[in-house]
C-alpha cells in the first residue's frame, strides 16, 4: 500500500451550529461513519459518545450555545482507524486546571465527567488551545489489528 | 427519544420506570423534575429502574448523583435496579459504583429499603 493510501483521507468538514440539534445529527453521522470503517458495535457505541461528549462540551463550554459562533467538526478515516477534530470559538480551556473528577472528594459534583469519558472511550486524546481562539480536540480509535 | 418516567408505588418505596435517553436538555431536564417532584412530596424512598434506559451522557449522569444528594439530604435513600451494561461500565469508569446501591431483582431492592 503506498503512502498516500496510508494517509487519513477527510470524510466530513462541516461547521456546525452551536445548539443541541448539531450535536445529535453529528452524533448519528459519526456512528454511521464508524460503522462504515468496520468497527464493531460497541466500539461504534463508545465513539458517539466521545464525540457526542466532546461536542456538546464545544458547544456548552465552549460556545456558550452563540448563535454567533460555529464548532468545526472534520473526520478523517485511513485503514487504521478514525479521526475526529473538534473546534469552537469559545475562551478556551486547560485540561490540566480542571478538578479530577474520579477523586473521591469529587466523585458527587454535578458536572465534570465528560473529558473522562471521553479518555475512557477512544484510543487517543489530545485537547489544545485553538487559533485565533478555542479549544480543539482531536479523537482518534484505532481499528483492532485483524481487520485493519 | 428522549426520556420518560413513569413512577409507581410499592408499599412505602416509590419506584421509577424511566425509558429512553437521558442526556443534556429534555431527557435530563425531566429526570431532575421528577425527583423533585417527589422529594418535595414527602417521597424518601425512590428506587429507579433504568432496565429500559439505552443511553446516559455526562449530563444525565450528573442528574443521577444531584437527585441521590438531594434525596439523601431530604433523609432518604436513592437507589438504582436493573443497570444495563453499558450503565454499568459508566459507573465503573466514573467511580460511582461504590455511591449507588445497586441491584438486579427488584423484589431484593425493595426490600433493602
Amino acid at each position: 500500500m503506498s503512502a498516500q493510501e496510508r494517509r487519513p483521507k477527510i470524510v466530513l468538514d462541516q461547521r456546525l451550529e452551536s445548539s443541541l440539534e448539531s450535536v445529535d445529527q453529528s452524533e448519528e453521522k459519526i456512528v454511521a461513519l464508524a460503522q462504515e470503517a468496520g468497527f464493531a458495535e460497541e466500539e461504534t457505541y463508545r465513539l458517539g459518545y466521545a464525540v457526542r461528549e466532546a461536542l456538546v462540551n464545544a458547544v456548552v463550554h465552549g460556545n456558550r450555545y452563540s448563535a454567533n459562533k460555529t464548532v468545526l467538526f472534520q473526520v478523517a478515516c485511513s485503514e487504521r482507524g478514525i479521526e475526529i477534530v473538534i473546534q469552537d470559538q469559545g475562551g478556551g480551556f486547560l485540561a490540566e486546571t480542571q478538578m479530577d473528577p474520579l477523586a473521591e472528594e469529587n466523585l458527587m459534583n454535578q458536572s465534570g465527567r465528560g473529558l473522562a469519558l471521553i479518555r475512557a472511550f477512544t484510543d487517543e486524546l489530545v485537547v489544545e488551545p485553538a487559533q485565533p481562539s478555542g479549544t480543539r480536540v482531536i479523537l482518534r480509535k484505532f481499528l483492532p489489528p485483524e481487520v485493519s | 427519544m428522549s426520556a420518560k418516567l413513569i413512577t409507581r408505588q410499592v408499599g412505602d418505596v416509590t419506584v421509577i420506570d424511566a425509558v429512553g435517553r437521558i442526556t443534556l436538555g429534555e431527557g435530563s431536564s425531566v429526570f431532575r423534575e421528577t425527583i423533585k417532584d417527589l422529594v418535595s412530596k414527602g417521597n424518601k424512598k425512590l428506587l429507579l429502574n433504568l432496565a429500559e434506559v439505552s443511553y446516559i451522557d455526562s449530563s444525565g449522569i450528573g442528574e443521577l448523583v444531584s437527585g441521590y444528594t438531594s434525596v439523601s439530604n431530604a433523609g432518604g435513600s436513592l437507589k438504582l435496579l436493573k443497570l444495563t451494561k453499558r450503565i454499568q461500565d459508566l459507573l465503573q469508569i466514573t467511580k460511582l459504583y461504590t455511591v449507588f446501591e445497586v441491584f438486579d431483582d427488584e423484589a431484593k431492592a425493595l426490600a433493602s429499603f
